[in-house]
């Protein structure tokens, strides 16, 4: 057992790598160290892989960071999603405490099992592959209104706003069925939620008024429910006493939220990536087969979701000779797994067409997986086929060191991304 | 190769349906995972044991 190998302080989570570069940075080493904490990951992987943190409420957990270690912790629901269990690691995490009504992502079978199977089949892939040419369509009339203000403004145009967090808000708000004369509304209250340069408090009021507009919008559809998820939900589940009409409010925001600011980002980030390596770009532009596994390597590279997901320990479980205990939490980096070079060859190079790509758990790993990862590669795979066939010549409009990362973010990305073409 | 399933543990992450098509499917009622091919020829054996190794709920059993 590893009593002895526990270390007695715990460091705080790698948020920000340690000064100093290392010789002949791998390409796109300077997006990566940005504030992120690949460099410091890398040395937990190989000194002491499950090790101990401090979090902001001056709590500890345990920080694992190698892919096998996080598959078998992800991989065994022994490790609690519930955040209201003993142990559980709430402090900084994204979303923060709130424990109210959560959705089921933060519960465990057989609540977990019962409720996400109420939604599974919305995700499934034959229904996402039907919604491609509707995702096509949304994702062409953003472009038409990009070169629209290109043409009219003759400056730079934010890839974030125009396209990256509209696109995920249309296709949610179409499943959701949010009326179209809605869309206005629920884009601005959407992006307000995801925006930096936004006061806490109209934040805050953001929220509070997504969530009016969400109850609202449950039961205006009681009414009248139509063909799309919240109006099933409420015919097969609410109506028939399985669900609350609050219930249905809660699926309603953690299928918005859950898949609204993890696109976005990857679509900004994805954009920016192949923009600064014209090779890539043209080997997917000649050959477009190859983006579905370039999406992978994308979702793999820039593994989005910081400092998460978060269990706690219900039993004492070993993880590869390292003893968890019971009450105890645990911080898992998967952007970490991704990037073990024990899998992934050479990980820290992004190369679109790695072979082990989609073993990547940037959706992460167990009954938890992403749910809506089949509906997240097609609108990642639309949008880089689209704007690398439209937008050829498209180069961000600043230089690299001016755009906003979200490195005060727990969802890494971009906060706005000026292209010009 | 003969294939089982656990569909019970199942989550619906689809990926064994992204990864080899012409074995997996999801049941329209609740997306769990459904078995086309329990014994498909050599050529799809790959896929199905990268479907396997991926899947999240380790549900893919793969006898020989």
């Amino acid at each position: 057992m590893s009593e002895m190998t526990r270390p007695t302080a715990a460091a705080p989570l790698p948020v920000r790598p340690p000064s100093g570069c290392p010789a002949g940075p791998p390409p796109h080493a300077d997006l990566l160290d940005r504030g992120d904490p690949h460099t410091a990951f890398g040395v937990l992987r190989t000194t002491e892989p499950i090790s101990k943190v401090s979090l902001a409420d001056g709590s500890w957990a345990w920080l694992a960071t190698r892919y096998a270690d996080i598959r078998a912790i992800l991989g065994d629901t022994r490790f609690s999603s519930d955040p209201t269990v003993p142990g559980y690691p709430l402090s900084g995490m994204t979303g923060g405490g709130n424990t109210d009504n959560r959705g089921f992502i933060r519960r465990d079978p057989p609540e977990h099992t019962r409720l996400r199977r109420m939604v599974t089949r919305e995700f499934m892939v034959k229904r996402v592959e039907a919604l491609r040419p509707r995702i096509q369509r949304l994702t062409d009339d953003l472009c038409d209104a990009m070169e629209r203000t290109r043409e009219r403004t003759d400056g730079p145009v934010d890839l974030v706003e125009a396209l990256a967090l509209p696109v995920p808000s249309l296709v949610i708000s179409l499943l959701l069925g949010v009326p179209y004369d809605d869309h206005e509304t629920f884009q601005r209250l959407t992006g307000t939620l995801l925006a930096r340069a936004v006061p806490d408090a109209e934040r805050a009021a953001a929220r509070g008024e997504l969530r009016d507009y969400l109850d609202r919008l449950v039961t205006a559809k009681g009414a009248a429910p139509g063909d799309d998820i919240l109006g099933r939900l409420i015919t097969e589940q609410q109506r028939t006493g399985e669900i609350t009409h609050d219930d249905v409010t809660a699926f309603a925001a953690l299928l918005l939220i859950a898949g609204h600011e993890t696109t976005a980002n990857m679509i900004g980030l994805s954009a920016l990536t192949l923009m600064r390596d014209p090779e890539a770009a043209d080997r997917l532009r000649r050959d477009p087969a190859l983006i579905r596994g370039a999406v992978e390597e994308l979702l793999r590279f820039h593994s989005i979701i910081r400092n998460g997901p978060r269990r706690a320990a219900t039993a004492d479980i070993e993880i590869d000779g390292h003893l968890i205990r019971a009450g105890e939490g645990v911080v898992v980096a998967v952007a970490s797994a991704n990037r073990d070079d024990r899998v992934f060859a050479d990980a820290d190079r992004f190369d679109p067409g790695r072979p082990n790509a989609q073993h990547h758990v940037a959706f992460g790993y167990g009954i938890h997986q992403c749910l809506g990862q089949a509906l997240a590669r097609v609108e990642l795979q639309v949008v880089i086929d689209t704007l690398l066939r439209r937008f050829p010549a498209m180069r961000p409009a600043v230089p690299v060191e001016e755009i906003p990362f979200r490195t005060d973010m727990s969802i890494y990305g971009c906060h706005a991304l000026p292209v010009t073409w | 190769m003969k294939i089982t399933l656990d569909a019970d543990a199942c989550c619906g992450a689809g990926q064994c349906v992204l990864i080899a098509p012409e074995v997996f499917d999801q049941r329209d009622e609740d997306g769990v995972v459904v078995l086309l091919d329990a014994e498909p020829p050599a050529e799809r054996h790959d896929a199905v044991r990268e479907a396997a190794a991926i899947c999240p709920a380790a549900v893919i059993g793969i006898h020989a």
